[in-house]
């Protein structure tokens, strides 16, 4: 039973992945605006006496204060609100079947295909996010590990920071497009 | 641009990520089939639109999506403080003289 399902999944075309604008680069003085890898992701819901029982499960520590992120793993969990957080894994493991086994109050939405990751790296990365995005980007109110949902221009991103000139953008796949061109316009802008 | 402090983010955050939603405090009826039509209109439809200081819903919809309460300045468009949803109306504003 189990090996049929497995199969039936992996042949189904309406679960193939199909990447959009996979492959896509800018590179400009200063800054190389790329997008990333497909990922697994979740949109997980949950209140504070859940929130033991999910760390253990999916292998990472929720974080409970605003703006930040937790990294294990190849995994990564980032606050958008105080009950809300997304989780990203890039280590092919599925965090929604990690959430499956836990009985503790929570939701857990499937959105691995919903978003698409966005790279932007180089001294004059934080310059080309800022050319959509009001956040202060500076270090000190920013760091490496900071991350938030905000805007980009007039589409809604997930902003990470993953190195002092690298940032990640999590932008919906709809909007990509928007998304990739805003940021690669900004990258030629930031090179001036 | 304006900054605005949520109160679940703990910090001050651009305007774009912000929609107003409202006056605040403005309390259904628990049992709304049993309100006169008077004061249905008034729960309904009239609001203070004072000049000066109001209180107001605001949420931080592309940040962490929380609804929560803003005391504004109409005149200056100066926000002089916010707090949680659920939390009573502040008795005694910041920097305030009475
Ligand atoms: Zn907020």
């Amino acid at each position: 039973m189990a090996k049929a399902a497995a199969k039936t999944n992996a042949a189904s075309p309406s679960v193939e992945r199909r990447p959009a604008l996979a492959g896509r680069a800018v590179s400009a003085a200063g800054v190389k605006v790329e997008i990333l890898p497909p990922a697994e992701r979740i949109s997980l819901r949950a209140p504070q006496a859940s929130l033991a029982a999910l760390s253990k499960a999916l292998g990472v520590t929720l974080p409970a204060k605003p703006k930040t992120s937790a990294t294990k793993g190849g995994r990564t969990a980032l606050w958008l609100g105080p009950d809300e957080w997304l989780i990203i894994d890039e280590a092919g493991k599925d965090p929604l079947a990690d959430c499956a086994k836990v009985s503790a109050l929570h939701s857990a939405v499937g959105i691995s295909h919903r978003n698409v990751a966005i790279s932007v790296t180089g001294p004059a990365a934080a310059v080309t996010v800022n050319a959509g995005c009001p956040q202060d980007l500076s270090l000190d109110a920013f760091p490496v590990g900071a991350a938030s949902r905000t805007i980009l221009g007039k589409s809604e991103i997930v902003l990470m920071r993953t190195a002092a000139d690298a940032f990640r953008v999590e932008c919906w796949r709809s909007l990509s497009d928007y998304v990739f061109t805003l940021l690669s316009e900004a990258a030629s802008d930031a090179a001036n | 641009m304006l900054l605005i402090r949520c109160p679940y983010c703990e910090e001050e955050r651009p305007e774009l990520e912000f929609r107003n939603a409202g006056e605040a405090h403005i309390a259904r009826s628990a049992n709304i089939a049993a309100e006169s039509d008077d004061d249905f209109e008034k729960f309904f439809f009239i609001r203070a639109n004072p000049k000066g200081v109001i209180y107001e819903r605001w949420r931080h919809i592309h940040g962490c999506a929380r609804f929560f309460n803003a005391v504004r300045d109409t005149v200056t468009d100066k926000f002089v403080m916010t707090y949680k949803a659920g939390e009573p109306k502040p008795e005694k504003l910041p920097g305030a003289s009475k």
